[in-house]
């Protein structure tokens, strides 16, 4: 910080005095600057966060004005003893409606982030391409980003209508089905028809993230392999997507943040079908729903510690920097 | 040359599967709401009714417009508030040098992470708390979460990437910290001030889970809302011809900014992840 070059000791003592003091200065104002934002993200996270967890602890119910008796684990896992050595298990830990959520949500992470990064890898590609007209494809995939989760799951549950859906109709006319079939309310479909909407509408996010990687790809590299005389696709395996993986990685992380925590899609397209029931649907369900508030707070702490802990092993196995200090 | 055409062809051949993918459920939706009665019913692939019936029903009925309103209000306090708090402490992030800003930027990320169910339960408390349930005002609040974080996040490193050379000269000038964020940064930093307000008015706009839980009163409802709740005369009924016109009246305006702004937002996307 200090840089006088003054061969005058007294100059020198002044000027970092000086310049200690104007340090000093900025990191007060520093601190001014960022209070009110630390003071909302208090209000606004950690607080209500600090909240539901407690919440999971007690008994409240929103019927019961006044109620949030503190009862422990009992929300969790609980042993209901019915004496004589019979009894049962009971709590969320216990309720296989949990386990199908947790499955549900896992299994609709794992299959629409896979489609939605191999998608997403294609259509970066050829947005990297030079072709006229790239600025209009661009635009074009931004619409499904852009357009409401609770919109585009209308707009789908419109096109996947059992009776006057145009998918079933244009599935019928190309052969691939034979009779329409309900997407949205068969239990073997509903799941699908959620990955169809999700991967529609969060494609574009994750195109646009790794073509921004392969962007800041250096070009001499390819130069160098047409020179060789490398084939395009080993280029591809063997430069560019070990180049881009640290931006796919970061991308995936995201979306898949984004679909543990799944709700409104599921909420509008597919409402009450067990087979689609997430986290934060059962979650919702109880606190809402089901008058069962503090239940539904141990769910969401559930689902929180399940969040932190994934985004922890992701980005120590990944060794992912994202703290963003160069 | 004739390998050089088939790449060319397989590459055309994506590029408008890639396109008609992208919007053809939008276009669906809008010739939908086109159609009036019965013709609702029949599956056409090209436009064929041209009747406003839907737009003028879903306006004149209930409270779609006050939904618009309230949805534009909302979005618009939200990034006027998240712009005003996050300006001022990414300076504080992105050019002075204190102990603790790395755990702190880190914070920051790590909120941006939260699942909103989470912080569901107390944030209820909290709105009814303060008297905020039906009221606009604890959506406003609610939404601080998830668009403060990132405005933060994205003008710390657009911040960071400004001359030095242009706040030592403000300080030889005898510039405090707050004349130089306003007087010297804000002029350059309108282009990442516009991205990071789009980003978050969309993200307003497009919210369901809090808008769904913390109104209950339908004059107060924000669209995405109005639109998940918007039923017909009987329960089987499903009212599709209004439900997309609503949905077409909603995402119209955002799609031209997506189209004006497609730069910007690309920028800003990638700047909150890759960047980083």
């Amino acid at each position: 910080m200090v840089t006088a070059t003054s061969s005058l000791p007294q100059a020198e003592t002044k000027a970092a005095t000086k310049s200690t003091q104007l340090t000093r200065e900025k990191i007060r104002a520093a601190w001014i600057f960022l209070t009110p934002m630390i003071l909302v993200l208090l209000a606004v996270a950690a607080w209500p966060l600090i909240r539901t967890i407690w919440f999971g602890f007690t008994d409240a119910r929103l019927s019961v004005p006044g109620s949030g008796e503190w009862i422990g684990f009992e929300n969790y896992l609980y042993w209901l003893d019915y004496g004589g050595g019979d009894g049962e298990w009971i709590g969320i830990l216990a309720d296989p409606t949990w386990w199908r959520a947790v499955y549900n949500t896992v299994y609709f992470t794992v299959i629409a982030v896979s489609i939605e990064t191999v998608l997403g890898l294609i259509v970066a590609l050829v947005l990297n391409a030079q072709f006229a007209g790239r600025g209009f494809v661009r635009a074009a995939i931004l619409v499904p980003w852009a357009i409401p989760t609770i919109v585009s799951a209308k707009m789908w549950d419109w096109m996947l209508n059992d009776q006057f859906g145009i998918l079933n109709d244009l599935f019928m006319m190309v052969g691939l089905i034979s009779a329409p079939i309900a997407w949205t309310s068969s239990p073997d479909t509903a799941m699908w028809a959620v990955i169809m909407v999700d991967v529609w509408k969060t494609t574009p996010f994750m195109a646009l993230l790794i073509l921004a990687g392969m962007q800041m790809l250096p070009g001499d590299i390819y130069e160098a392999a047409k020179v060789d005389g490398v084939h395009p696709v080993k280029v591809f395996f063997k430069v560019t997507l070990p180049l881009i993986k640290p931006a796919i990685m970061v991308a995936v992380i995201f979306r898949m943040l984004d679909s543990l925590r799944i709700f409104d899609l599921i909420y509008v397209l597919t409402p009450n079908n067990v087979q689609t029931v997430t986290m934060s649907v059962y979650a919702r369900q109880h606190l809402f729903d089901f008058d069962n508030f503090a239940y539904g707070s141990a769910a969401s702490t559930l689902l929180f510690l399940i969040i932190a802990g994934t985004t922890i092993l992701y980005i120590y196995a990944g060794r992912v920097n994202l703290s963003g200090d160069k | 040359m004739n390998k050089s055409i088939l790449k060319q062809i397989g590459l055309w051949v994506l590029i408008v599967i890639i396109s008609v993918y992208a919007l053809f459920p939008f276009y669906y939706a809008i010739i939908t709401s086109f159609k009036s009665g019965s013709a609702i019913f029949q599956v056409t692939y090209w436009p064929t009714d041209f009747s406003l019936a839907n737009y003028v029903g879903v306006m004149q009925s209930g409270h779609f417009p006050r939904n618009i309103f309230n949805s534009i209000l909302v979005s618009f306090a939200v990034v006027v508030l998240s712009l005003l708090l996050a300006i001022t402490a990414s300076y504080a992030l992105a050019r002075v040098r204190f102990k603790g800003r790395g755990a702190l930027l880190f914070t920051i990320l790590s909120v941006s992470m939260f699942p909103q169910i989470a912080v569901l339960a107390g944030l209820f408390e909290m709105v009814r708390y303060l008297g905020l349930y039906n009221n606009l005002l604890s959506l406003i609040l609610a939404y601080m979460i998830f668009t403060l974080p990132f405005t933060v996040w994205v003008l710390t490193t657009f911040m960071r990437d400004l001359p030095i050379e242009l706040e030592e000269a403000a300080i030889v000038d005898g510039a405090k910290p707050h004349q130089i964020i306003f007087k010297v940064f804000m002029p350059l930093m309108w282009p990442a001030l516009v991205t990071t307000g789009l980003l978050a008015f969309i993200a307003a706009w497009n919210e369901f889970l809090f808008a769904l839980t913390f109104v209950s009163n339908d004059a107060q409802r924000t669209v995405p809302v109005a639109i998940a709740l918007l039923s017909g005369a009987t329960e089987q009924e499903i009212p599709w011809g209004p439900i997309m016109a609503a949905s077409v009246i909603v995402t119209v305006p955002l799609v031209i900014l997506v189209l004006i702004f497609q730069r910007r937002i690309v920028a800003g996307l990638t700047a909150g992840a890759v960047k980083g």
